[in-house]
């Protein structure tokens, strides 16, 4: 890999964003979207290239650094390229999810007025996402974290003429900079024990790290590393919208429907989960953190898979499926099996990314209107839609041999295996989880594609999208069914990772794993005895008893239990926590802060006090310009008298 | 027989008059440096007398320096006077309180 590969690779989706973003008005609409489209998939392309160098000729990880932007007190701010197989792999992932989106969007936003401006911001996401996976140095991780974030808030607005649309880029951008907060703190520890922004030098002394203690205050103590891991995991709580910072995610359905495949399902979501797997050196030692770790992720995926079930919005729908997802990957990080989080990470980005593109064409189809109540029976109009979406949904709630089966299987294992504490908290909830996923997810196939039709009423028979909205279905579908099957093996179980994940001897429950995996068929075959699958194939039937055989009955279930159903609605009354007790809370202590601390003591006592305190003293002191002489003459001998009085007693 | 004594008392006598006529004038500016020379006046009393009690021929060439310099400062203080009654038509100190804050 030569340094100008590498450098390229981000490089050349900034600078198709930039032109799209500058010139778009004067190129055009088709030169816009020519020019990103290319500079991804020449970015894409390469990106192939390098995982074929780092994963099949065997080419060994590269650090690089690039230009050293300053150095302060002998710590360096640099960008830098740390590739290795993990690198690849995101990299991989990220440019091709990122392509084929760039390709569906110009068949989404064709009747658009902000084309132009989509391709630009799309562009410049793939640039700060392959800036933040590729990065060696918490500054530059800190860069792309901070730049996916400001493009995602800029996308969720994109309609930025909907009052709902501002309100959740609002919400997702203060919701991100409570988890950002964390993330410094985070970074800011490591700076101080490690006098470096470089991850070789974090990892390096992060078992020295794990025995050190940081002062709280006068007499408690916190082990260092585990608050360092705690910190970071929030930035990742936030990114990644874990429990309780996932709030902005659903929300985040505002946008276009392409970025919800791109950013908020396949690629900027899990920005959270790579970086706390890139940083398997800092966390492997602090088992506190780890467990921390397990019981959010837990959380998570059980609890707001719960909520998928009663959304009514196709898109809420896949956006619960994703936090639920996101919680089984977070899980796995707990028990430190990062391979199998890395693993489920890049198959949910598949199928999850297919599943949102699908779920785009049928709103496409239904003339931009989201709500299944109003759908139905699709199947029939949008055959290739409806395959492809079936496929994403199978690969998601893991039917054996579609991709996500392996990942989930391997995960839900690993989680089976882990000793930390909360583990056996966290298998219950992922095992539940697998029931609760594939009742949401044939739902909401039931719902829009079989069934009664629901729709008429507005715009004629609905039909099948054009090609440049199936074409990515279809090249998403294909790896949805088959990368699990090829590369579970070399990823999980040959340690493909090799040093770019590291996990302690004691901790590794994928190779506990690993001894008992004799090929992905005997995988599978082992898979059909463990109870995920038939906990899969039970919330299948009973969705489907309950959407297709007798369609009172969820209504009547919901009446039975209102209560909870009233909980669910409301998400378990998070918005309404924060928005009325936390949210008054902060502005509260704000208010505090400026009326006493700011306006009172700041610019009333020191600001403003200064002022007065010369002012009152002049003018007590112009009353001794009498403007007469004889008294300027009078202080002159008082004073003169002073002075030889004081030199006389001093003698 | 007329002691160091005797002399610095007339000299301390010269001085605290012209203080006093500083104060208690109110009325003329002429008046003023009039008593700003007996002022110096007196303290060229006291190195004359010094002078003569330490047999010291430099302080009564110190009294011909300040002498020398008391003249110029008449000199100009009598000048800007005469400009501040061009100026005012007065030369009354309670009139001449610009400077009062």
């Amino acid at each position: 890999m030569t340094r100008n590969l590498l450098i390229a690779i981000p490089l050349l989706p900034l600078i198709a964003a930039l032109i799209a973003g500058l010139a778009g008005r004067r190129i055009g609409r088709a030169a816009s979207a020519g020019v990103t489209i290319l500079a991804v998939g020449v970015s894409c392309a390469l990106s192939l290239e390098v995982v074929r160098q780092l994963f099949f000729a065997g080419a060994p990880a590269v650090d690089i650094s690039v230009y050293t932007w300053l150095i302060s007190d002998g710590i360096r701010f640099q960008v830098g390229f740390l590739v290795d197989r993990l690198t690849g792999l995101m990299m991989a992932v990220v440019t091709f999810v990122s392509f084929c989106v760039h390709v569906y969007t110009i068949g989404y936003m064709r009747d658009d007025d902000g084309f132009q401006r989509f391709f630009s911001y799309i562009s410049l996401f793939t640039f700060s996402m392959l800036m933040l996976v590729m990065s060696n140095n918490f500054m530059q991780l800190f860069f792309g974290w901070e730049a996916v974030g400001v493009v995602s808030y800029l996308l969720i607005g994109f309609w930025y003429t909907r009052p709902s649309a501002i309100h959740a880029n609002l919400k997702a951008f203060v919701v991100n900079r409570i988890g950002d907060f964390g993330f410094v703190l985070g970074i800011a520890g490591v700076v101080y024990f490690t006098h470096s922004l470089d991850y070789a030098d974090a990892f390096a002394l992060a078992p020295a790290i794990a025995g050190a203690q940081l002062p709280l205050g006068a007499d408690t103590v916190v082990p260092a590393l585990t608050l360092i891991c705690i910190c970071l995991f929030v930035g990742a709580m936030g990114k990644s919208a874990q429990v309780p910072l996932h709030v902005w995610l659903p929300d985040s359905m505002e946008g276009p429907t392409p970025i919800s495949a791109l950013i908020h399902a396949a690629t900027m979501v899990t920005a959270g989960i790579f970086m706390v797997a890139r940083m398997s050196p800092l966390f492997e030692y602090s088992d506190a953190a780890l467990s921390v770790v397990l019981v959010i992720g837990a959380t998570t995926a059980l609890f707001m898979g719960f909520l998928g079930i009663v959304q009514n919005d196709i898109k809420r729908v896949i956006a619960y499926s994703t936090l639920s997802q996101l919680g089984y990957m977070t899980v796995a990080l707990g028990a430190s099996a990062y391979s199998a989080a890395i693993f489920h990470l890049m198959t949910h980005a598949f199928f999850k990314a297919l599943l949102f593109l699908a779920a785009g064409s049928v709103i496409i189809a239904m003339h931009h209107e989201q709500d299944m109540r109003r759908m139905g029976g699709l199947a029939k109009y949008m055959p290739i839609t409806a395959v492809t979406c079936w496929i994403g949904a199978l690969a998601l709630i893991g039917t054996p041999f579609f991709s996500g089966f392996f990942s989930k299987d391997a995960l839900i294992e690993a989680v089976g295996e882990s000793q930390r504490a909360g583990s056996t908290y966290a298998y219950w909830c992922v095992l539940a989880g697998t029931f609760v996923t594939a009742l949401y997810t044939f739902r909401l196939l039931f719902m829009t594609f079989h069934g009664e039709e629901r729709f008429h009423g507005h715009g004629g028979t609905p039909h099948e999208s054009p090609w440049v909205v199936t074409l990515p279905l279809v090249a998403l579908a294909i790896p949805s069914i088959v990368i699990g099957w090829l590369t579970i093996g070399p990823l999980l179980f040959g340690g493909a990772f090799g040093g770019s994940i590291f996990v302690l001897e004691a901790n590794d429950v994928v190779g506990e794993l690993g001894h008992e995996y004799h090929g992905p068929l005997g995988f599978v075959l082992h898979g059909l005895k463990g109870a995920p699958t038939w906990l899969a194939l039970a919330g299948v039937l009973t969705a489907w008893y309950l959407y297709m055989k007798d369609t009172t009955l969820p209504g009547r279930i919901a009446a039975r239990f209102a209560g909870l159903y009233r909980v669910l609605v409301n998400k378990y009354y998070f918005d309404w926590c924060n928005e009325r007790i936390i949210a008054p809370f902060v502005r509260l202590v704000g208010r505090i802060f400026w009326k006493g601390g700011d306006q009172l003591l700041i610019d009333g006592v020191l600001v403003n006090g200064t002022a007065r305190l010369i002012d009152w003293t002049a003018a007590k002191g112009r009353r001794i310009q009498t403007g007469y002489l004889y008294t300027y003459a009078f202080w002159m001998v008082i004073g003169l008298a002073a002075l030889l009085g004081w030199f006389l007693i001093r003698g | 027989m007329i002691t160091l004594g005797h002399m610095l008392t007339l000299s301390a006598v010269l001085f605290a008059i012209s203080v006093a006529g500083i104060f208690l004038n109110r009325k003329n500016v002429i008046l003023l440096l009039m008593c700003i020379e007996l002022l110096l006046l007196g303290a060229n009393f006291n190195f004359v007398a010094f002078s003569r009690y330490l047999d010291d021929i430099s302080g009564q060439v110190f009294v011909f320096f300040v002498l020398t310099v008391a003249a110029a400062e008449s000199a100009i203080g009598l000048a800007i006077l005469v400009v501040l009654f061009r100026h005012r038509h007065s030369i009354n100190v309670d009139d001449l309180d610009t400077l009062k804050g």
